[in-house]
């Protein structure tokens, strides 16, 4: 099966060597034997690089370490579940797994609209085939997970203990499934772009894998940050450092175009945009993938340094090059259909919308890149770190906040002075309460009371959203209020799974204003003694030392400390942190030693507890944060691809009404009857 | 005035804002990224270098890590092969320093010209490994290769 993996590697790029070519020509010469043998072409490549990808997982489940892959990532010992992940646990691994994923996603993106967009579907099945030969290439000349080393180890080097976590596991596929995602609206820009195709035909398409990109990215960036947080033991989710700004950048590009597509749906306006915006998000994901697989920029995720990572610098060049000059010659094709008529309009809301997404973007990437930039221009390396981002990214973010309430509350074209009104006095009453009673409760940070009056305005237009609708359809068809939200929700999915996307924004952004009240102690304990300790909500908490412990557990040796832990008097139980040295199969140390770090959750705030080092049998020393509303930016994320799922569930046809530009574009063989549909 | 042009100028509002705010925290917070010998170059050129922050890339000199029982503060050398520094860090050290990894430290020369280090980020050095002789260097692999114990 090893041998049968390997060859078959060498096949797919092959058969994607093949759809390449035969899809161009084909959608050059317009021959249609050529366009088909092209699909089933990139079908092959497809199953070619599954065979690939299950000749690896064979190697991996039967420990055959004669693979410099499984002997670098996994051991006898490792656990069942860990041996799976080991696929994306290295960089050649990762490698066939992103391969994996984008054939996959080309076959079915191709699969699905082989009838429906005809004239540009060549273009798109070569396009793929060019990505698909690219990462193919790469690998088969670059970074091959069947590389053979030339002694064969009685056992492996065994998985580092930092990602041998569940968040670890699952959160790189998610993250590649919503980074690989990309190219599939990539090619159909390109195809739209080459065969001039730009009206709202290949729209559909592009939308439903912009959101399937977008809802991975959410959970692969939600689980990155709780993997963090748990696994590196700082007590944050969040630090800006490069690789995980690699994973925001397409997040934030893909987010601006699902909200400027409605605007293309409904009013046939920045076309131009959003062709960019498709482009751009594919080549922010290869700039991420470039910077994290290059050690380009220092990072606390280390990647050894690696040619491969000049690959994805090339094919970034070209794939821009060529994008630019697709963009630029198409310019004609794409004029609008309409201008904007007013600044108090849902167009001019969701433009700024754009403008503050892409302006995080851009000064994201800025602080990122600067330590290239700057040695270009000046010859010195100069470098930013959290400071810079939280003080450029705070106050967009709040922006962007604010424009999240009042987008899909005001009218279209040009909203009413009683438009206004009527939409927007609750929900900046209900802003202006909870900044009131923050203030009462003698909240004083001035970032914090903004975040949240911002938020409780937000709040108030989605809940007033759902009142309304809610109302409307118990009025309506006497339904009960769990039928009438069912149904408002289910016949319109992305109006109100977009709500409910909203809403877990909302909720993040409180949970991050939370980070302004941390409090924190650092003491030495001896076993009995009690540390006392006031949180920013002024309970007292008491942390009595249940000494040092060490025992041997799974593939590991733990020295532990544990503390019995009150509120204001209340047993809240035990909470304990451990020094983990990983042993191989003969149990000898591997690794360095990783800190399990001790977390008592609650909604109102972690108590985040680490262990950091033992100064005698007796005495241990640790790190206490209070970490206010950490729990809600995990439910906040929850939230964002809840909503996200409703937004894509697939609708029934029925109440598939198209209307606006894209009504417009269609032809309409009977005449709609009066009053149907609602 | 037409909408256009009055979004446009909001617009640029908008950017010029963001663009003030990014020039200005770069001044306030960009600190230079240096190896060893440019901090070395640079301290002679102008010795009044010595007060500025800097962060510095290098690799940790084998056997020159002393941790304090506590785990709050260390010491050790850093080079990029030409030249060595002594560090002093106060903090909590992640797991994945050790002898031979990457480091990169924050901090500025005191005037003995020891490193005095506010923060350190050691490399972790496996998650994407590449070089093939590096594991073979670990006590597990010695040990494994070493053949069968009683």
């Amino acid at each position: 099966m090893i041998l049968v993996g390997e060859l078959s590697l060498w096949v797919a790029l092959l058969m994607a060597a093949w759809t390449t070519i035969v899809s161009y020509s084909g959608g050059h010469q317009g021959r249609a034997d050529l366009i088909r043998s092209g699909e089933r072409a990139l079908y092959a490549t497809f199953a070619f690089t599954l065979v690939a990808s299950i000749g690896i997982w064979t190697a991996l489940f039967t420990h055959d370490f004669s693979l410099k892959f499984v002997a670098s990532f996994t051991s006898i010992n490792l656990p069942k579940v860990y041996t799976f992940t080991a696929f994306w646990a290295g960089q050649s691994g990762s490698m066939l797994f992103w391969c994996l994923i984008l054939t996959m996603y080309a076959a079915i993106a191709v699969f699905s609209n082989r009838q429906t967009n005809r004239p540009m579907m060549p273009w798109v099945t070569g396009t793929l085939g060019v990505i698909s030969l690219f990462f193919l290439m790469m690998m088969c000349f670059g970074a091959n997970p069947y590389e053979r080393i030339d002694w064969i180890p009685p056992d492996g080097r065994g998985m580092n203990p930092q990602l041998q976590n569940p968040g670890m596991a699952i959160h790189p596929p998610m993250l590649y499934l919503g980074l690989v995602a990309t190219a599939v609206p990539f090619a159909f820009a390109v195809g739209a772009l080459i065969t001039r195709n730009l009206d709202a035909a290949w729209l559909g398409a592009v939308r439903r894998w912009a959101l399937v990109s977008w809802f991975f990215l959410t959970i692969g960036i939600t689980l990155g940050m709780w993997w963090a947080y748990v696994e590196l033991g700082w007590a944050g989710y969040w630090a800006w450092d490069p690789v995980e700004n690699s994973s925001f950048f397409p997040w934030l590009t893909g987010t601006a175009f699902l909200h400027s597509i409605m605007i293309q749906e409904k009013r046939g306006m920045l076309k131009k945009w959003n062709v960019t915006l498709v482009m751009a998000t594919f080549l922010l994901s290869i700039l991420g993938t470039f910077i994290t697989r290059s050690g380009i920029i220092e990072s606390v995720h280390a990647f050894a340094k690696s040619d491969v990572g000049y690959w994805f610098l090339y094919f970034l060049i070209a794939s821009t090059a060529l994008s630019a000059y697709l963009v630029a010659t198409r310019l004609n094709d794409m004029k609008a259909k309409a201008e904007l008529e007013s600044m108090v309009s849902r167009e001019a809301a969701f433009l700024y919308n754009n403008l503050v997404l892409v302006g995080i973007c851009l000064a994201t990437l800025w602080g990122t890149l600067l330590p290239i930039l700057s040695e270009w221009v000046s010859g010195d390396k100069l470098n930013v770190g959290r400071p810079y981002f939280n003080t450029v990214n705070w106050p967009l973010g709040l922006l962007l906040l604010a424009l999240t309430g009042i987008g899909p509350l005001i009218a279209w074209r040009r909203a009413s002075v009683s438009n206004l009104r009527r939409q927007f006095t609750f929900p900046i009453a209900l802003g202006v309460v909870v900044f009131v009673a923050l203030i009462a409760l003698g909240m004083r940070a001035p970032y914090a009371l903004v975040s949240y009056l911002i938020a409780g305005f937000v709040m108030g237009t989605i809940l007033q959203e759902f009142y309304k609708g809610i109302g409307a359809r118990r009025r309506m068809y006497s339904e009960g209020l769990f039928a009438a939200s069912m149904r408002l929700v289910g016949r319109n999915r992305r109006r109100y799974g977009g709500y409910i996307v909203h809403f877990g924004v909302v909720v993040m952004f409180c949970a991050f204003a939370g980070q302004l009240f941390v409090r924190e102690v650092e003491p030495l304990v001896k076993t009995g003694d009690v540390v006392k300790a006031t949180d920013a909500y002024g309970k007292e908490w008491t942390f009595t030392s249940q000494g040092l412990s060490s025992f041997n557990q799974l593939n590991r040796k733990v020295l532990a400390i544990s503390f019995a832990v009150t509120r204001d008097g209340k047993p809240m139980g035990i909470l304990s942190s451990e020094k983990r040295q990983h042993v191989d199969s003969r149990g000898e140390d591997t690794f360095e030693p990783s800190t399990e770090v001790g977390l008592l959750e609650s909604p109102s705030q972690d108590v985040y507890m680490v262990f950091t080092g033992a100064v005698d049998a007796q005495t241990a020393a640790v790190h206490i944060t209070f970490n206010p509303l950490v729990w809600w930016v995990w439910f906040g994320g929850i939230m964002m691809a809840f909503g996200g799922i409703i937004v894509m569930w697939p609708q029934a046809h029925r109440s598939e009404r198209e209307s606006g530009y894209v009504a417009e574009m269609k032809p309409r063989a009977v005449p709609e009857l009066v009053g149907a549909g609602s | 005035m037409k909408a256009r042009s009055k979004f446009l100028i909001g617009g640029a509002f908008v950017l010029s804002t963001a663009g003030y705010l990014m020039v200005s925290s770069i001044d306030e917070t960009a600190q230079y990224y240096l190896t060893p010998t440019e901090l070395a170059s640079k301290v002679s050129d102008n010795p009044r270098f010595v007060k500025t922050g800097v962060k510095v890339g290098a690799r940790v000199v084998n056997g020159t890590i002393k941790r304090d029982p506590s785990g709050r503060s260390l010491s050790f050398q850093m080079t990029d092969g030409a030249k060595v520094y002594n560090v002093v860090y106060t903090g909590i050290a992640p797991d994945t320093f050790t002898d031979g990894v990457d480091v990169v430290v924050e901090g500025r020369l005191d005037s003995n010209g020891t490193f005095q280090a506010t923060t350190l980020l050691a490399k972790c050095a496996s998650r994407y490994e590449n070089a093939p002789e590096k594991y073979k260097d670990t006590p597990g692999y010695k040990a494994a290769t070493a053949g069968p114990r009683a």
